[in-house]
């Protein structure tokens, strides 16, 4: 199971990764083998303002929908285009093509340093070995 | 407050579930696999190949006796007297009310011996059911579930690769028919029966039997490109199939001819049966009812629980009991019950879907149905 080291993690699964001001989230590859074969994804208009923790799209896999939570407050700048037709990438490459959106972060200071809400890579990877 | 979980239950093949990747749920007291290699992959490998289940969460129910068919007949719905040996007929077990206990196969291994095959989340109380509507009858009840196993091969080429493995006809045994044999020389009850709408068997077998035979199957089902299966597929392959589930499309607040089901009522069979006189009614007079087959436009998937409103008035008119994308069809499908008078097929709907109402159309069931061989 990849944890990529650069990124950072929530408890619901999903991956931050911070370039400067902006953030682009996924979710993690866990999380895409756990949903099974993903067959549409929800996302929300660019120009959407997120709170931290906020509910903004949803996952749909063959047998259940999830929630995407905001891992930080920002703005959307841009969502996945891809991903309405092909939601598939998400299981065929979480860190990679199957980006969900990119935000531009509206405290970046906050994100800096890891969190229990941002863990850092080991911890996410301990999250996950402990089921 | 909950109570403590009781422990899982394991199948004789977990161990190879896990070994084969598959990812192990909570089903019904059971570790049962969810899927292996993706439940798309699974169901398209049972429509166009052979797919391998392990379904030995299921219910064996043997009721024996002089007085057993006429003891099932007044217990459930269908009339077993009527069974020749070597047949099944799909069954149900009915409350006073009308209400469904729980859907069955009943099979008639010999003259005076059926085996009921309940679904896992009602075993325990199909068998106190059973065993109190009994009571009277020349019949005894034994509950075998927990020392059979049931694996299911299912698929256009489900024929090819077990005949050779079997020292029974496949060729004459009939859909809905049971034979007593053997599969890779272990003794087996093979039955033409599925929950797929493929062609395909199930295979009844002692526990510790299923573990070399599932072995044996994968591995010669390999060159017919097998793929062990999990229950998500059996979900989508049997609502494309238009087969209800107990708990989603029937339940004890739902009759049989709610579920498009009533010609499985037997109310014209000698004898007096629980429901009887409920079911009598809904047949005079209609069910309050109806289920449909939706096709939903868009990508969003209808679940189980989403309310169905009328498209002219917004009113709230039904609900969704389940729904999944169609990996054969390719749009997304559902079943729902609506009244009667709203259940027209070509008649537009909308699906509540999380905050959007996504329109969907009446469509008949099943959605799927196999070419004739």
């Amino acid at each position: 199971m990849q944890v990529p080291d650069d990124l950072r993690y929530t408890q619901d699964h999903e991956w931050l990764r911070i370039e400067g001001n902006e953030a682009v989230v996924g979710i993690t590859e866990y999380a895409a083998t756990q949903l099974g074969d993903i067959v549409f994804v929800e996302l929300p208009a660019t120009g959407t303002a997120l709170d931290a923790a906020q509910a903004f799209g949803v996952i749909e896999s063959v047998k259940t929908a999830s929630d995407l939570f905001a891992p930080a407050a920002g703005e959307i700048i841009a969502i996945n285009e891809s991903l309405a037709d092909k939601p598939e990438l998400v299981n065929d490459d979480p860190y990679g093509e199957g980006w969900m959106v990119r935000l531009k972060l509206s405290d970046p200071a906050a994100v800096a340093a890891p969190s229990d809400h941002l863990m850092d890579p080991d911890s996410y990877r301990k999250l996950v070995e402990a089921g | 407050m909950t109570a403590p979980a009781q422990p899982l239950l394991d199948t004789a093949l977990v161990e190879r579930h896990r070994a084969l990747g598959g990812r192990l749920v909570d089903f019904a007291g059971w570790q049962m696999p969810v899927q292996y290699a993706g439940i798309l992959e699974e169901h398209r490998a049972v429509r166009q190949r052979v797919g391998l289940f392990d379904l030995s969460h299921m219910g064996e129910v043997w009721v024996s006796g002089a007085g057993a068919g006429e003891g099932l007949a007044a217990a459930l719905v269908t009339d077993p007297p009527r069974l020749a040996v070597g047949r099944a007929h799909y069954s149900m077990i009915c409350a006073p009310d009308g209400g469904i206990i729980d859907d069955l196969i009943v099979y008639r291994v010999a003259d005076e011996r059926f085996m009921v095959v309940p679904n896992a989340s009602n075993r325990e109380v199909v068998v106190d059911e059973l065993r109190e509507r009994l009571a009277g009858h020349d019949a005894a009840l034994d509950d075998a579930s927990l020392r059979t196993s049931l694996v299911a091969v299912q698929g256009p080429r489900a024929m090819e690769l077990l005949a050779p493995l079997t020292d029974i006809d496949l060729s004459t045994l009939r859909y809905y028919a049971i034979a007593e044999g053997h599969v890779c020389d272990l003794p087996a009850l093979v039955a033409r029966t599925g929950y797929t709408g493929e062609d395909g068997f199930e295979l009844f077998l002692e526990w510790d039997d299923a573990l070399p035979i599932w072995d044996r199957l994968l591995d010669a089902g390999r060159q017919f490109g097998i793929m062990p299966c999990g229950l998500g597929a059996r979900d989508t392959l049997r609502l494309e199939a238009g087969m209800p589930l107990y708990g989603n499309e029937l339940g004890r607040d739902t009759n049989p001819f709610d579920a498009g089901l009533g010609r499985v009522v037997k109310l014209d069979k000698a004898a007096d049966f629980v429901g009887r006189a409920a079911l009598a009614e809904v047949a005079a007079h209609g069910p309050l009812k109806q289920l449909v087959g939706l096709t939903v436009e868009g990508r969003g998937i209808a679940r189980h629980g989403n309310p169905v409103y009328a498209t002219d008035e917004g009113v709230e008119i039904g609900v969704v009991t389940s729904g999944a994308p169609s990996p054969t069809l390719g749009v997304p499908i559902a079943m729902a019950y609506v009244p009667p008078a709203d259940a027209a097929l070509g008649t537009m709907v909308e699906v509540g879907i999380r905050a959007t109402r996504t329109g969907a159309e009446i469509v008949a069931l099943p959605f799927y149905k196999r070419a004739a061989p």
